[in-house]
């Protein structure tokens, strides 16, 4: 085939980015040769519009030992341990096909994990569909669900935590996010970074076919009405093979025989031998016809561009060879050596004895294409008053039965339970609280792990909603009694070259950036997915944020069901009655505009680390952050969870009941204490200049407010627990 | 006592296994697929997984695997044989315990706490074990227990079924079913009952910071058994 602009551009690359590779080369690239740099510099791999801010966000911190730019971020948790951990999307192919997208957007970012030595401990995801109303929605939702929890059931890792939400603006463009957490020794690190001359490179694992050629440019562009025509862009799944592979690579490493390793993820054997090549500033040299293939006369563009699942890309010591075949043949997995390291800083690609491709690694990474796209800064919208006509005729029991039955407060219990959430017979805390907790195994500690998102808020102010997606992940970690660490993100947005979905990016990110530099919660990996588009139409911003956080001692874990009769309930943080973007706001006033709620970053750091202090010194029973819908829904959950009334009695605040109940001001959690531990819990709150409410005493089976209205317990749960399993089962 | 759990390509509570084995005393070996020869085993179990990764039919290749030769001669000569989830699958598939398991009713992936009836106490299994009900956990695909009525009036007269799904009072409805199974059927014996094959998970249950303890009653009871 003949190479011209035209063929360039049907690549996804512009022409301006075409005429760079000719100057470049120096010539007309072959078709191969294309091929190559239209996958390595497509959106999804080269970040070439989000670098630039990605620059920016706070990566360093005393317990990190990796930050981006590996296959996944590294932190210490003493002992000589260390988890890797990283967030990845697979959107595009999970709205074209549900089961396989979803499915092999967890088989890979669990081999991101492996790739660095790491046993994988637990998963997490955080899942966005359309409107519920809308006619994909629900087999959508079934089809994701089945794929993740086919993926991550089967290779025996417990999914732990998770986020589910719906909103119209993912009507054309769902949101699939899939994160990993792995175990490994500190001194037992393995990293992609490939070192010294004619060393062997291997190949393991599963054939390569023609699957999923593209995938990578597929996920870099917007989708239109021929969706449906890119089916065989998504790669198809196979976790039994992932788990040979997991178990051979984790034998293969507990040896001296690995300089370097990396997973062929998207854009497959390009992008990992590239990688390889280019951190370890050296040239590789592969024969294509040494690699293995499921198909017969696949061409070497095929086989560079194929995204087959379940295989990765080794740089051997000289002379392991037969040791590493062995471990491999043991788990019937498909062994190669298909090239060597060379020091000629290129890559050169062999076929039938003849040169297919030769290409300087320096302009496939380095020089490739950096942007500074044109953004536009947003307005923090006006504040709305709530007008006493429009609440006047509420009733808050109504209101709260609304709240906890709707689609994005409602109990996922439909979802989580399709998942193994305890194999591997470590995890303290199932899905369903603030965060997953699993046990470091054989020690007295464990690791909290949440996934968080504020789609609406970032919408309504993207800078406050980059900081408060943050701040949610941090209280939901302290929630538990975890100290937050550090996190990962997911950056879903529109299309870069739309000026306000970009403002929405550079914004989101400063806002992430300035709450993970002043909540010492560094960055330590992540993804951007941009293009959630369909036609002209971007998703509503959506950074997931996955924290991960440390308890010292498993036993001090905290849950947050109301424990004990006649104890006591705190509201740590002050209510100012912020009512705007919240849930109440915009489904019950259906008033859809206004500012979300402020966030002040002393506030936050001060009332969690002092949350912290009492946890530590035992004196809290149950705790839960305060998050959508307020209070009462905090409130209410943990009533529900606990099988416990409540007895509300309003603080004498000067703004309204409605406003108090169901505000979404930041920074606050609720807390049961034990009451013969009042004056304690009381003094270190006002010591450390921490705002507390009285908010009420726990009970049996009914909630009252203000001793006037009342509802029982199962009714609420019921409210909770019905519209998920109603809806899928219609 | 001495144990043997094997390792299939896919396995995946081995390591829960063996963990939950020490815990309670056992001197646990892990043995692989391929190996010919048993160790010396007062009990040998096979774990929960996707062997061979479910391919096929759960558990059906896995049974053609070269230790299992040994694993039924084992247990035709009377040798403690405990398949748990993916390890009951494979039980039915030797043919070491009647009848089959199917997909769970509702097509879902189900993990959660149960409750079961222990049926029978005549056995080295349950025969301590204090309590009439327990609290499990399962976590399975396919654990809906099915079979001929032929196979199932036999099972009922050699009082072959050792738990139930049930609810916390014992109470056996179909309510309290997770999967579908026939006449709630969460575990069977072979005739000796020395072959048990179930779809609950007691190695999940060892450790009140987990989902329950009442694994530990079962562990307990079964290494005094067998001493």
């Amino acid at each position: 085939m003949i190479v011209n602009e035209k063929v360039a551009v049907d690549h996804g690359l512009k022409k301006d980015e075409y005429a760079k590779i000719c100057e470049m080369l120096k010539r007309t690239p072959n078709i191969t040769e294309l091929g190559i740099f239209s996958a390595m510099w497509n959106e999804h791999c080269s970040y070439k519009s989000s670098r630039l801010h990605l620059k920016n966000l706070p990566t360093k911190g005393k317990k990190v030992i990796q930050g981006p730019g590996e296959n996944a971020g590294v932190i210490d948790i003493e002992d000589n341990d260390a988890i890797v951990f990283k967030i990845e999307s697979h959107n595009h192919p999970s709205f074209i096909e549900p089961y396989q997208g979803a499915a092999t957007g967890v088989g890979g970012i669990m081999r991101d994990v492996f790739t660095m030595g790491a046993r994988p401990i637990a998963n997490l995801n955080s899942i966005h569909f359309g409107s519920p109303q809308h006619k994909k929605t629900k087999n959508l939702l079934r089809g994701v669900v089945h794929g993740i929890g086919g993926y991550g059931n089967c290779m025996g890792v417990p999914t732990i935590a998770g986020q589910t939400s719906f909103d119209s603006s993912y009507n054309g463009n769902i949101l699939v996010n899939a994160m990993t957490l792995g175990l490994v020794k500190k001194d037992k690190i393995f990293y992609s970074k490939a070192a010294g001359l004619n060393k062997p490179v291997i190949y393991v694992g599963s054939k390569t076919g023609r699957d999923g050629i593209h995938g990578a440019s597929m996920a870099s562009a917007s989708f239109d009405e021929k969706i449906e025509e890119k089916k065989p862009t998504v790669q198809v799944g196979d976790p039994f093979t992932e788990k040979l592979l997991l178990e051979a690579c984790l034998e293969l490493m507990a040896g001296n025989s690995i300089i370097a390793i990396q997973d062929m993820g998207a854009a497959g054997l390009t992008s990992s031998s590239i990688e390889m090549a280019s951190k370890g500033n050296l040239g590789i040299e592969i024969n294509l016809n040494k690699v293995p293939c499921r198909e017969a006369k696949m061409s070497p563009y095929e086989i560079m561009l194929s995204e087959s699942q379940e295989r990765m890309l080794i740089v051997l010591e000289n002379g392991k060879e037969e040791h590493a075949k062995k471990i491999f043949d043991k788990w019937n997995l498909d062994f190669a050596v298909i090239g060597k390291t060379t020091k000629s800083k290129k890559i050169e690609l062999y076929f039938d004895e003849e040169k297919v491709a030769d290409i300087p690694v320096n302009t496939l990474v380095e020089n490739s294409p950096m942007y500074d796209r044109k953004w536009k800064k947003a307005k923090l919208p006006k504040k709305n008053k709530i007008k006493k006509e429009d609440i006047k005729h509420l009733k808050i029991i109504d209101v709260l039965k609304k709240i906890l039955g709707n689609p994005n407060v409602c109990s996922k219990e439909w979802i989580w339970q399709q998942y193994d959430h305890t194999v591997m017979g470590d995890t303290i805390q199932k899905p369903g609280g603030d965060a997953g907790v699993v046990r470091v195994h054989g020690t007295d500690k464990a690791v909290a792990a949440s996934v968080d998102s504020s789609a609406v808020y970032c919408w309504a102010h993207p800078l406050t909603g980059g900081k408060q997606v943050v701040c949610e992940s941090f209280r939901n970690l302290i929630a538990v009694g975890a100290k937050p660490v550090a996190i990962t993100n997911c950056l879903n947005f529109g299309s870069p070259e739309n000026n306000e979905n970009m403002g929405e990016f550079v914004e989101c990110v400063q806002g992430i950036s300035e709450a993970s530099e002043y909540l010492k919660f560094p960055v330590v990996s992540g993804n951007v997915s941009f293009y959630n588009q369909t036609k002209n139409e971007g998703i509503k911003p959506t950074p997931a944020i996955g924290g991960v956080g440390l308890i010292k001692d498993y036993k001090n874990m905290i849950t947050m069901e109301f424990k004990e009769l006649d104890n006591l309930v705190l509201v740590i943080g002050k209510t100012e009655g912020h009512i705007d973007q919240s849930l109440f706001a915009r489904n019950i006033l259906d008033e859809k505009n206004g500012p979300p709620p402020e966030v002040n970053l002393f506030n936050e750091k001060n009332n969690g680390e002092t949350l912290l202090k009492l946890i530590d010194n035992n004196l809290i029973k149950s705790a839960h952050d305060v998050s959508l819908g307020g209070i009462i829904t905090a409130v209410a959950k943990m009533c529900i969870k606990g099988k416990k009334g409540i007895n509300i009695k309003k603080p004498k605040y000067l703004i309204n009941e409605i406003e108090y109940l169901f505000a979404e001001d930041q920074g606050r959690y609720i807390i049961e204490i034990n009451k013969k531990n009042f004056k304690k819990v009381a003094d270190m709150l006002n010591k450390n200049a921490v705002h507390f409410d009285e908010l009420g005493t726990i009970i049996e089976n009914e909630l009252y407010i203000n001793e006037k209205t009342k509802v029982t317990i199962d009714e609420l749960s019921a409210s909770n627990k019905s519209w998920l399993v109603d809806y899928m089962s219609k | 006592m001495k144990s043997s759990v094997i390792t299939f390509p896919g396995s995946n509570c081995d390591r829960d296994m063996d963990v939950a084995l020490k815990k309670f005393g056992f001197k646990n070996k892990m043995v692989w697929h391929a190996d010919a020869e048993l160790p010396k085993s007062d009990l040998v179990v096979l774990p929960g997984g996707f062997s061979y990764g479910d391919y096929l039919r759960c558990g059906s290749m896995a049974s053609k695997s070269k230790i299992m030769q040994s694993v039924i001669n084992f247990a035709n000569s009377g040798g403690m044989v405990m398949g748990i989830c993916n390890g009951f699958q494979i039980l039915v598939e030797t043919g070491l315990v009647p009848g089959v398991l199917l997909r769970n009713k509702y097509l879902e992936f189900i993990c959660k706490n149960v409750f079961v009836k222990i049926n029978d106490k005549q056995n080295k299994y349950f025969k301590n074990v204090n309590n009439e009900v327990l609290e499990f956990h399962i976590a399975h695909n396919e654990g809906n227990y099915f079979c001929t009525l032929d196979q199932l009036k036999k099972i009922e007269d050699n009082n072959q079924i050792a738990i139930n799904y049930c609810d916390e009072n014992g109470k056996i409805e179909d309510q309290f079913n997770p999967n579908g199974s026939i006449k709630n059927i969460a575990g069977i014996f072979n005739k000796e009952k020395n072959v048990l094959g179930m779809m609950p998970h007691p190695e999940r249950m060892i450790d009140k910071s987990l989902s329950g303890e009442d694994g530990s009653l079962f562990f307990k009871s079964l290494i005094n058994n067998l001493k």
